[in-house]
């Protein structure tokens, strides 16, 4: 008995005289800021910043060889604080979000064909161009909900991609993998949107979808400045978009949306409030 | 004694009984041709002619663009009408030629019959080339490409593809049955121009009576006829070669690397119209049938006539079509509507019922290991699928996803319906694009 607590005592007590002595010779020096930086970052290693994971962005950024902007995850508020970390000036950030510029789901635009393969929206688009007739539209099969690390899209029933505004870090992981490039990075404080991503003419689009750009010009007649068309697809002009949401009301087939109004027909419906923009 | 074949594949129920008892029949020429530039593997052929010109049959109003490339030729004589995007087999919009018919039917007088026996191999080569022929199994490869290998690689065998596999389709058995001497005369000509020493028509055993007929034909030549064991997918290039020579094409290789070329029995006619007749490949036998259409045929058809117009001569539809296929059920492509033309690849025009199309939901895989038996390169379809599903495109390349052939063996007998075909497509594009983009940077 008591040369088993003799013995296992003294392995332990050797044992932690050695792990103690290993401790303090191999030490690996690590910068305390890189430590304080990493706490700082949100954590989700998303890869937004182009560096894997937070990690190495803390490491990146203690060498000084990239702006402090990068992580749109973290948004103003984790810029603010590397900058005190860092000790530098803090440079300012845009918020950007993603947005799906398109309402054409499967109620509303005609498909081609009955797609019955992988549920991916880059498979699906390799046979005949996807199963849509409209050659821009979203494509429905979540490809991008799957690559979101962070929840903020949802499918509606409608087979239509809806990314939260509130949600959305701006990683840019959706806009990666979708085929059609139908997924677009815009400043947050931009709520009203072009939700249209078919630059056919505007008789042919009226063929395939009811909710298109046929690009008729009103909206730009309405508020010059604020739209620019292209194509025969209207775009929001986001740098001076003050006034774009007066030509909702005018635009023939109700392509245009405020956001901060309401998304999407039948989609993700945002709790009161929080549409808002941040006052960053 | 038992038949020669490879190892793995299928038995689909074949159906050829619906046309392979019908000879082949003249079709009616349509008012209006779409002769589509991209018809064959590699640059698509550049248009050549204006709106408004008058062509011949037969005259060029493709270019090719580069060497694998083929020219393509008026298919009647008429006038231009369009040089326009039109709705392609391959489900997309691509470049087209629109020729209003005059009925005349008017060859051009440009073509030159040649003796063959006056020709050197490389004029043969040319001549071939000018013609536009391709391989006529389905896949349109370039045939003078095929025809020109490497210097230091010098082909031994040449065999001749008269397998058909494809359930349903009859064209090549029919081409076989009532135009041997065609068929024979571009085999001599092929082995000519590659100085083959071996020369082999592999056959189905499910077509006796062609069979019986090239043996006849072939009797005191250096052809050999072959019957071959009935499986899908024995007329795929690598398979062939394996039931007729039992040697493996390596991974990555061509047949060519192991001294042999492979050209289907329609190419060989082809390529005799082209020497012979100086005839560019402007038409082509294509089986027509399938349930929903009234009268099942064997059409010699033109290139760049609308299916419409195939589906017209051939009585009619039944009811409304479930499924529209060019080619056979296996390997060909599912079209949108009727408006397709026709091209040098079009075997076959299938129509299915709505009844006759399954389609069940996805389940799990239950590793019954069906698709390992069924594929006939060895693979892993359900492990390389998996990976491909997932991203993980380093393995599935460690698993050989780029050797599979797509013919679609492990998709049919999935009890699981998994669309395992789809995914490993899906994984080879991936790869691929993975491949040049590390290129560029």
């Amino acid at each position: 008995m008591l040369a088993a607590i003799l013995s296992l005592g003294g392995i332990g007590l050797i044992a932690a005289v050695a792990l103690g002595f290993a401790a303090k010779k191999f030490a690996v020096e690590v910068d305390p800021r890189e430590l304080a930086a990493l706490e700082v970052l949100p954590g989700a290693n998303c890869g937004a910043c182009g560096f894997p994971g937070c990690a190495g962005y803390a490491k990146a950024l203690l060498a000084g060889s990239i702006d402090l902007n990068q992580c749109p995850p973290g948004g103003a508020d984790t810029v603010a604080k590397l900058a005190h970390i860092l000790g530098v000036e803090a440079s300012a950030a845009t918020r950007e979000i993603a947005v799906v510029l398109c309402q054409g789901d499967n109620r509303k635009a005609q498909i081609k064909y009955h797609y019955l393969g992988l549920e991916d929206c880059t498979a699906a688009q390799r046979i005949a161009d996807g199963p849509k007739i409209c050659p821009g539209g979203c494509v429905g099969l979540g490809s991008c909900l799957r690559a979101c690390p962070f929840d903020a899209i949802e499918m509606t029933a409608d087979g239509l991609a809806v990314i939260s505004r509130e949600k959305c870090t701006g990683c840019r992981k959706c806009v990666a993998v979708c085929p059609r490039n139908v997924i677009r990075m815009t400043p947050y404080e931009a709520a009203v949107h072009v939700l249209c991503n078919s630059h056919d003419k505007g008789a042919l689009i009226r063929k395939y979808c009811q909710i298109g750009c046929i690009g008729c010009n009103i909206c730009k007649k309405t508020i010059p400045d604020a739209y620019k068309i292209e194509n025969f697809l209207a775009e929001v002009v986001y740098e001076q978009d003050a006034e774009a949401a007066e030509a909702i009301s005018k635009c023939p087939t109700k392509c245009i949306r405020d956001f901060s109004v309401a998304y999407p027909d039948g989609s993700v419906q945002l709790p009161a409030g929080t549409d808002k923009p941040h006052a960053a | 004694m038992s038949l020669k074949t490879f190892a793995g594949g299928i038995h689909p129920p074949d159906n050829k009984q619906w046309s392979s008892h019908k000879a082949i029949e003249d079709c009616p020429l349509p008012a209006e041709f779409i002769v589509p530039l991209a018809q064959h593997i590699g640059a698509p052929s550049v248009a050549c002619v204006e709106v408004g010109q008058q062509v011949s049959k037969g005259d060029e109003i493709g270019s090719a663009k580069g060497f694998v490339s083929v020219p393509v030729h008026a298919p009647t004589s008429g006038e231009v009408t369009a040089v326009e995007n039109r709705p392609h087999p391959w489900g997309t919009s691509l470049p087209a030629v629109v020729i209003k018919a005059d009925g005349e039917d008017r060859w051009s007088t440009e073509l030159q019959p040649a003796d063959p026996s006056e020709l050197s191999p490389d004029e043969i080569i040319e001549k071939v080339r000018l013609a536009g022929v391709v391989g006529m199994g389905g896949a349109a490869f370039p045939a003078h490409v095929k025809m020109s290998p490497p210097p230091e690689k010098k082909i031994s065998t040449l065999i001749f593809n008269g397998v058909e596999c494809e359930p349903y389709l009859t064209a090549d058995h029919r081409m076989m049955l009532e135009e041997p001497e065609r068929i024979l005369q571009g085999v001599a000509l092929l082995q000519y121009v590659l100085g083959a020493e071996q020369v082999v028509i592999g056959i189905e055993a499910n077509k006796p009576d062609a069979i019986a007929l090239f043996e006849k034909h072939c009797a005191g030549t250096p052809v050999e006829v072959m019957p071959l064991q009935v499986k899908y997918p024995q007329g795929a290039e690598k398979q062939l070669i394996a039931a007729v020579t039992g040697k493996e094409v390596p991974s990555g290789g061509l047949p060519m690397d192991i001294g042999v070329a492979v050209h289907n029995v329609s190419t060989a006619a082809a390529i005799t119209d082209a020497i012979i007749h100086g005839r560019p490949l402007i038409e082509r036998v294509c089986t027509v049938t399938g349930p929903a259409i009234r009268e099942p045929k064997n059409l010699r058809i033109r290139i760049g006539t609308p299916l419409s117009h195939l589906v017209e001569v051939c009585g009619g539809l039944v009811e409304e079509p479930g499924k529209i296929i060019l080619g056979g059920p296996m390997m060909g492509f599912t079209q949108l509507g009727f408006d397709v033309p026709a091209t040098r690849g079009t075997s076959g025009l299938l129509l299915l019922r709505a009844e006759d199309v399954s389609s069940h939901p996805e389940s799990p895989c239950i590793r019954c290991a069906r698709c390992v038996q069924a594929c006939p390169i060895n693979l892993l379809p359900t492990t390389i699928a998996a990976y491909a599903r997932r991203d993980l495109l380093a393995e599935a390349a460690e698993y050989c996803a780029m050797d599979c052939i797509e013919c679609g063996s492990c998709s049919y007998v999935c009890p699981s319906t998994i669309p395992l075909v789809q995914a490993i497509r899906y994984g080879k594009a991936a790869i691929l694009a993975k491949k040049r983009s590390t290129q560029v940077s």
